[in-house]
């Protein structure tokens, strides 16, 4: 089950996408995401998905790869169509008893899930190209400007960082812990919500004490290496632009200008 | 090197409130002095005080009384901290709770990142640092990929890469099967030998100390026997009232003794064994 | 190698022959009443992969047939990922093999109806480090945690529980501390007690002296030779370390790259030393230096388990000059 969620997960790979600046996949998805809902007609949303084709091409992830990684929100997606074609009033196309599908309803349903699955296919792009380390340290240098806010920029990155390292490590403590409570007679199966909350006391418990007695070790560990927060620290792999990332800055400009365009102009030929 | 005089530390105990309710010497009236290039092994049961000790020396903890010097520096002086941290660098017993980076490489840097060295040299120290390891083909993995062995090698070069004179080692073995065990202490002695790192060993399995320069033995916070390792193990009714072990091949050596073989006390390897026991044979001839 | 796949083979042979001629060999006295029931835990060609059908399947074990009866003391060895630790999650039922099948008592685990929960109570595991699952908020509660998920009443979990406490020789003034107040060797001794309290036929240990100093380490391998005696339950005891293992078990298995290599007495194993240090793993201490005595031409069985008989060996050599 959790093998086929491949949103979130890095893909090791070479490829365009994969060598830019992560502070443009950020930016560059993020100016997607308000693309997605800036244009509001069908024609609108295959430039977004020509665009969205042309990048997963530049990333030389395989397309399958992607598509079962949607398999994951596939219910989500349903749930949220099913909303919109049962729910929204205006001129009755069919009607079963008191439902009933409106023609106004079946062109939001479908838009609703076109965006959706463009939405979730372009960012988890951003993280099948950046990895988790990319990620935090760009993040770190977008936020930068609210260091003067005193916002604690250094140590949230820092705190994602050590998180991520440490995700791993606990899924394969709770593993442990709960086989070693099974061997004991433990019952996680239990169908009973009650029985199944105080089931989970066995798990918890030892985990939380593990997760606290690691994060004193490695506070300790950190301190004898010299960590004293973000001031007067180098990087061993600064961000820098290079000639590529200016490049993509300057594609992504001239297609959320398009989006725009589509959005503003009235066109005859847009639906 | 290190030099310690009439060291002290107390714990203190608090109760359920948080008050203090009294406390614990963990380190009782404790000097000693390493000599620079010296490979010293501390060894005790658990709770004699050794770690307490090892702590001491990275100024993780500081004195409750008496005097630590890394170096000639004072740990109490607060504004040299990261200095001594530095001089003298610290792997911890748990491989996993000390490695920070999420890639190899990255881990080894991040001392380097927190002393602020510039950007091209931390790139040298990493790639130098995973050689003497020899760790180096495995820059770009993950360390969750890592056995505990190779994790405690790619602590080590995150020390190293801070260029410290001084190495303590709180029971790096402790968690390591024997082949991840056999590579930790051959790399610590390649340090020693080749760069000349002074290197504190704090172990409680005997084989390791004995290629030590000078051993010291705790025991309730306090110094019970110290000397080379064959002056050590050559007293084995005081290591087994302290609850530890000698080699096996120095408790064979001292039991033959017993029985009225003429074999020295002390014998640290199998073929010094044979050798006593080929003198034996002529004379019995 | 080829003598190691020899050896394999020889094992293999004798142990179809039955339970009995495997007790044999394992150097074990099986009691007369034991003899006609195929009691314990048998594998059979038991075979277990990981993420199969995924790009990371790897075969954590291949062909395993093993026989478990009662009342043995067995070592288990094996350099880290030679599948050792997934094989004793087969032993209990929390991992279902690839392919065989692995009986209790002659019936098949995985078969519909076989009750589980009775199974992880007859054949208790105590994990690496087990210390680490204690959770309750006394030693006493702790250990009867294991009796209540068998259904238990309150009195018999409590009885059962200061038994097992008793076992490992907890003393009744730590009954109502916390677990986590308890020094190390405590802890780990309020957890076997934990698996105890379960009371198990067969008693599977997986390295239960890791990060224990020299004391602790004795202490808790005095405990379970102890418990052997006492209970005359099975008692499987996993290790990377043959030194812990040599002085107190009857049967060693040997397990190399998820395949069973060696299935003997101690006295046996120790002799393939050289092939033994292939799979990463060694003999003990004294069987190196029994072996370099001899290259020395001492006149010495190399066969000494523990440092005493090593020493009573060359004082026997040492008289028979002339």
């Amino acid at each position: 089950m959790f093998k086929d969620i491949t949103i979130g997960q890095y893909y090791q790979t070479e490829s365009l996408l994969h060598s830019l600046d992560p502070r443009v996949k950020i930016v560059g998805t993020l100016a997607y995401i308000i693309s997605l809902f800036v244009v509001d007609s069908f024609a609108g949303y295959l430039v977004c998905a020509l665009f969205l084709i042309v990048m997963i091409r530049l990333s030389n992830v395989p397309v399958g790869y992607i598509v079962r990684g949607m398999r994951a929100i596939l219910i989500l997606l349903l749930i949220t169509m099913a909303f919109n074609l049962f729910l929204t009033p205006g001129e009755t196309l069919v009607k079963f008893g008191f439902l009933k599908i409106t023609k106004q309803g079946l062109a939001f349903a479908v838009k609703m899930a076109i965006r959706l699955s463009l939405l979730v296919i372009g960012s988890s792009l951003m993280t099948l190209t950046t990895t988790p380390n990319q990620l935090t340290d760009a993040i770190e240098s977008l936020l930068n400007p609210l260091k003067r806010l005193r916002v604690p920029v250094h140590e949230i990155a820092m705190m994602m960082s050590i998180a991520l390292r440490f995700i791993p490590i606990l899924m394969e403590e709770t593993d442990k812990i709960m086989k070693a409570q099974i061997a004991r007679g433990a019952d996680f199966e239990s169908k009973n919500l009650i029985k199944k909350i105080q089931s989970l006391v066995p798990l918890l418990v030892p985990l939380f004490i593990s997760a606290f007695r690691r994060a004193n070790d490695l506070a300790m560990a950190m301190e004898a290496r010299c960590y004293r927060g973000g001031a007067g620290r180098t990087k061993m792999k600064p961000l820098v632009y290079q000639g590529r990332d200016q490049g993509a800055y300057f594609i992504l400009l001239a297609y959320f200008c398009i989006c725009v365009a589509l959005r503003l102009l009235p066109l005859p030929f847009l639906v | 090197m290190i030099k310690i005089s009439k060291l002290i530390h107390d714990y203190i105990q608090r109760d359920e409130e948080g008050n203090p309710a009294g406390t614990v010497r963990a380190i009782d009236d404790v000097s000693l002095n390493v000599e620079p290039g010296q490979f010293i092994a501390i060894l005790g049961h658990n709770g004699s005080g050794k770690s307490t000790l090892a702590k001491h020396i990275n100024a993780l903890l500081f004195p409750t009384e008496g005097t630590v010097w890394v170096n000639g520096m004072d740990t109490k002086d607060q504004s040299l901290l990261w200095d001594i941290r530095q001089t003298a660098g610290m792997v911890f017993q748990n491989p996993d709770n000390q490695i920070i980076g999420q890639v190899v490489e990255e881990d080894v840097g991040f001392g380097p990142e927190n002393m602020g060295v510039p950007t091209e040299k931390i790139w040298e120290r990493v790639e130098e640092s995973l050689k003497a390891v020899g760790m180096l083909e495995y820059r770009k993995k993950s360390p969750n990929r890592l056995s505990g062995g190779q994790k405690q090698r790619v602590s080590i070069a995150g020390v190293i890469a801070m260029h410290p004179k001084c190495i303590v080692m709180d029971e790096p073995t402790a968690m390591l099967d024997p082949s991840g065990r056999a590579d930790v202490i051959s790399a610590a002695r390649s340090l020693n030998i080749e760069e000349n790192i002074t290197i504190i060993l704090i172990t409680h399995f005997m084989e390791e100390a004995i290629q030590a320069d000078h051993v010291f033995v705790m025991d309730n916070g306090k110094i019970a026997m110290q000397g080379s390792p064959r002056e050590v193990f050559s007293r084995v009714e005081e290591m087994q009232a302290l609850n530890l072990d000698v080699p096996q091949v120095t408790l064979l050596g001292h039991i033959l003794r017993k029985e009225g073989l003429d074999i020295p006390e002390g014998i640290l390897t199998k073929e010094e064994l044979a050798e006593a026991l080929a003198g034996n044979k002529e004379s019995l001839l | 190698m080829t003598d190691t796949a020899e050896v394999t083979g020889l094992t293999d042979e004798t142990e179809l022959t039955g339970l009995s001629d495997t007790g044999e060999l394992a150097g074990l006295t099986v009691t007369a009443e034991r003899k006609w029931t195929a009691m314990g835990i048998t594998l059979e060609n038991v075979s277990y992969v990981y993420e199969q059908g995924t790009a990371m399947q790897t075969a954590a074990l291949q062909g395993i047939s093993l026989e478990i009866p009662d009342n043995q003391f067995i070592g288990l060895i094996g350099h880290t990922g030679s599948g050792k630790s997934t094989l004793v999650q087969l032993l209990n039922g929390l991992l279902r093999p690839t392919s065989g099948r692995v009986l209790y008592n002659g019936k098949d685990i995985h078969e519909d109806g076989f009750d589980k929960k009775a199974l992880r109570a007859n054949v208790g595991l105590v994990f690496q480090y087990p210390e680490h699952q204690l959770f309750e908020v006394d030693v006493l509660s702790d250990v009867m945690y294991g009796p209540k998920n068998l259904g238990l009443d309150e009195a018999t979990c409590k009885k059962r529980a200061i038994q097992a406490l008793e076992n490992v020789g907890m003393k009744e003034k730590y009954f109502k501390t916390s677990p986590f107040d308890l020094s190390g060797g405590q802890k780990r001794r309020a957890a076997i007690a934990g698996v105890l309290a379960m009371n198990p036929r067969i008693l599977i240990l997986d390295e239960p002296t890791a990060g224990l100093d020299p004391r602790g380490r004795d202490e808790i391998l005095g405990l379970i030779s102890e418990m052997k005696q006492k209970l005359s339950m099975t008692i499987i005891l996993v290790s990377h370390s043959m030194d812990d293992v040599a002085r107190y078990v009857e049967r060693i298995v040997v397990m190399g790259h998820g395949k069973k290599v060696f299935d003997d007495t101690p006295r046996n194993v120790f002799k393939h030393y050289i092939e033994l240090e292939d799979l990463g793993l060694s003999a003990p201490q004294i069987t190196y230096i029994m072996n370099t005595l001899r290259d020395y031409g001492m006149d010495v069985h190399t066969d000494a388990l523990t440092v005493e008989e090593a020493a009573a060996e060359i004082l026997r050599a040492a008289k028979r000059q002339p």
